[in-house]
């Protein structure tokens, strides 16, 4: 279901007739502050710093306010971006907040770590001839703003009557958080099942605090909390629980399942086991969830490289890149087995970890780790180029034969994907899977068990926050309607 | 109350981990006992749980000595050796772990066995206990080395000696209880004699690395249950990866137990040294911060 029709207008619930039109500002693009890259990569502060209200109104004014607005089909949650930039240009900011959370539970969080520039603002009228309103900014000033609220003043969506169904969602990332907010919306009584000790999935273990503060992320999981859904930690399904037993022994009526892509991928090559090499999961968990960062404040140490070499050209590999950073390194290699075009990281990603000193070693493939004693002393790298395109329609990397260098380094952080963990799979029989290991789902969730919908991830392999919220929220109407019928 | 303050915003959701139980073994060693009804119905031997004294604390895995799903109990066996352990051995019954994760791992297997021979090295014999236990029960014909440094660190001889094993042997590498010999010396003896088909060895890496290469002389298959270094415990950092066979497993969910025969042991003791400095500095500090408190 979907607030815009086939011509691609949008029902706004109220006509704008009485207020005065809107001119639009000929400014160009507002820029958002930011901390200058030589203070920011010694510490694990927030880089971006937002827009103030006096910014934030300023890039609203650039806004067509267009009759037949594109930004909305470019949003995988289909915000209604024009209203809620109107309501900023007509300083209804409380309202701005409202129309965000009818589509998107996590506001502050999306405006940090959507890609916009590929979504929305990709599609917005004025992308065409210059730079595209700031869309994401926009939504992350006006998250902020209802997050600077006290809890009782911010923005809760409503809660419908109570319909008596109880709903379990296992992991509280972001296609739980978001299934969870939706269910509640529409009455339902939510419990989210999370394997670690704080909830959160990779907004808490994944993404560094410089980029997502965590103080964020746990209002905004605060919000959830308001709204009544219940939330229990250090609960392992597969393990502590089974599918089969939230069903039958806890007595939930419909399940949802968002555990994501959490197993690491690691290379396969030679000394990949010395102490010093990472996977990206297990560098990021030390330092984001356990704070290795304050160590010995906070018990949990991490190896702290000071010639760190990160392998991959994601989000995941400039965030490793950047946290070594802020941990002390001399120097951070991010080598790539393509070029910076292919890299499937943010742009803005690329821009900061090159700011701040990151070395990019572009068509390079370690071939091997080296060591001594037991620890990294460096890798061996093979220079790659580009050949014939591959079956994600880019370029395939081919070996250049006997081109192999060394790197020197102590610490190596293995970037290079996810896939989805089989523990909870495995005490689940009955749940059909693909080829690949992951849940098999149908566009709205429905797995193989009935009441049992799963989205994310672990649906599609590693993919972005918002269209596992996205998912999130499809699977929670179709859990919603299985619910409601009675013939099931 | 939880044993120390902390500064995360989220509990747990309600579940409560209070200490129900607690009996010191000896001067280092502790056994503990927690509330933890959902895991305390799953679990089986073999199994380990993850816990935090507190909210700055790290994660620290511990196999389950014992357990009762009717009260809704578990136990656990750790020796006093670094900051968490330290912390943990202060906590009294009524004081509540920040977190308790499980049942996590492989369960042993047990029950088509034959005759085997449990070796519990020091407070390896924590995990030993209820791996006899099961195989007793599932009809195992066991037998048990229980080893250790010293008397003092000789723990659960009394709780082997109830379940009734075929033989039980003590070891002490000092003399200063049952035999002056090492666990690999009686291992040799059943070995060679033909009086078991399997052993399965739990303990210190070297002491597992040596009952391998014992068993492996004589031609008899030897599990042993790993204890590498774990964040998550469930499958999704790779932290806990080990070699078996030339490959590489991850400890938390393709083990603990795995083909003594083919892991690599001298990377399992590298992998274990890794932090070596931060948890002396770790627990220095520690040690400071509680003199202060005095």
């Amino acid at each position: 279901m979907s607030a815009v029709d086939d011509s691609g207008n949008v029902a706004t619930p109220k006509p704008s007739a009485e207020k005065p039109r809107h001119k639009p500002s000929r400014e160009p693009r507002t820029p958002m502050r930011e901390r200058a890259a030589v203070e920011r990569a010694a510490d694990f502060d927030e880089v971006a710093l937002g827009y103030t209200e006096e910014l934030a109104v300023a890039e609203a004014a650039r806004c067509l306010q267009c009759k037949n607005p594109t930004c909305i089909e470019g949003c995988p949650v289909q915000i209604d971006i024009k209203a809620f930039i109107g309501h900023i240009i007509d300083g209804e900011y409380r309202e701005g907040v409202a129309v965000l959370k009818e589509r998107n539970a996590l506001p502050a969080v999306c405006g940090r770590v959507c890609p916009q520039e590929e979504q929305c603002e990709a599609v917005c009228v004025l992308a065409r001839k210059a730079e595209p309103v700031a869309i994401g900014r926009l939504e992350r000033w006006l998250g902020d703003y209802d997050l600077a609220c006290e809890l009782e003043h911010r923005c809760v969506p409503e809660v419908g009557e109570p319909t008596g169904f109880r709903c379990a969602i296992i992991g509280s990332g972001p296609a739980g958080l978001a299934c969870a907010g939706e269910l509640a919306r529409l009455g339902h009584d939510v419990t989210i099942f999370e394997s670690l000790h704080a909830p959160g999935g990779v907004l808490t273990y994944g993404i560094p605090e410089f980029r997502l503060p965590k103080a964020i992320v746990d209002s905004e999981i605060d919000m959830l909390v308001q709204m009544g859904v219940k939330i229990e930690c250090d609960t392992v399904v597969g393990a502590t629980l089974t599918l089969d037993e939230i069903l039958n022994v806890e007595g939930f009526d419909s399940v949802f399942i968002g555990s994501g892509a959490g197993l690491p991928v690691f290379l396969g090559v030679p000394g990949e086991n010395l102490n010093g090499v990472y996977s990206a999961n297990e560098f990021l968990t030390r330092v984001n969830l356990m704070r290795a960062y304050e160590f010995p404040r906070a018990d949990t140490p991490v190896w702290r490289g000071r010639r760190v070499a990160v392998i991959g050209g994601g989000n995941v590999a400039m965030d490793s890149a950047r946290t070594a950073l802020r941990l002390g390194a001399d120097e951070v290699f991010l080598a790539y087995r393509r070029t910076e075009q292919e890299m499937p990281a943010r742009r803005e990603e690329v821009h900061h970890a090159s700011e701040e000193g990151v070395q990019f070693k572009m068509l390079c493939s370690p071939v091997e780790i080296l060591g001594r004693d037991g620890f990294v002393t460096g890798l061996v790298a093979t220079r790659m180029e580009l050949g014939e395109p591959d079956e994600s329609g880019r370029r395939a990397p081919v070996c250049v034969m006997g081109s192999e260098f060394e790197i020197e380094c102590d610490t190596v952080v293995v970037a290079v994907g996810t896939r989805a963990n089989p523990l909870l799979m495995k005490a689940a029989p009955d749940l059909e899977l693909t080829g690949r290991g992951y849940v098999a789902a149908d566009e709205h969730g429905a797995t193989s068990v009935p009441g049992v919908f799963a989205g994310g991830d672990i649906v599609t392999g590693a993919a972005t926050v918002i269209l596992a919220m996205g998912a999130g929220k499809r699977s929670a109407r179709a859990m919603d309607g299985w619910l409601q019928n009675p013939d099931r | 109350m939880t044993c120390q303050g902390g500064n995360e915003a989220h509990d747990p959701g309600g579940i409560v981990f209070r200490i129900v139980h607690k009996r010191q073994l000896s001067d280092v060693v502790f056994e503990m006992g927690v509330e933890a009804p959902r895991v305390a119905r799953k679990v089986r031997a073999g199994q380990f749980l993850i816990l935090r004294v507190d909210r700055d604390g790290e994660r620290i895995p511990l196999t389950f000595s014992d357990w009762s799903a009717e009260e809704g109990w578990v136990r656990f066996i750790f020796m006093r050796v670094g900051k968490t352990t330290h912390a943990l051995s202060h906590c009294e019954i009524g004081d509540e772990l920040t977190d308790l994760v499980g049942p996590l791992g492989t369960p042993t297997h047990v029950g088509d066995l034959g005759r085997v021979a449990v070796v519990g090295g020091g407070v390896g014999a924590a995990v030993a206990y209820p791996v006899a236990r099961a195989m007793l029960e599932a009809g195992d014909d066991v037998s048990v080395i229980l080893g250790a440094r010293t008397a003092d660190l000789l723990v659960l001889e009394d709780e082997f000696r109830a379940i009734e094993p075929t033989r039980l042997v003590v070891t002490t590498d000092d003399g200063s209880a049952g035999v002056k010999a090492l666990v690999t010396t009686p291992l040799k003896e059943l070995c060679e004699a033909g009086e078991i088909d399997l052993a399965f060895a739990v303990g210190p890496a070297i002491m597992m690395k040596f009952c391998a290469a014992t068993t492996k002389e004589c031609g008899v298959p030897c599990i042993v249950s790993l204890n590498p270094i774990m964040v998550d415990g469930t499958g999704m950092c790779g932290a806990c990866r080990v070699s078996v066979g030339g490959e590489t497993r991850f400890g938390c969910v393709d083990g603990p137990d795995f083909d003594g025969h083919l892991v690599d042991f001298e990377e399992l003791m590298s992998r274990q040294r890794v932090y070596v400095e931060e948890e002396r500095l770790s627990d220095s500090e520690y040690s400071k911060e509680c003199s202060c408190r005095l």
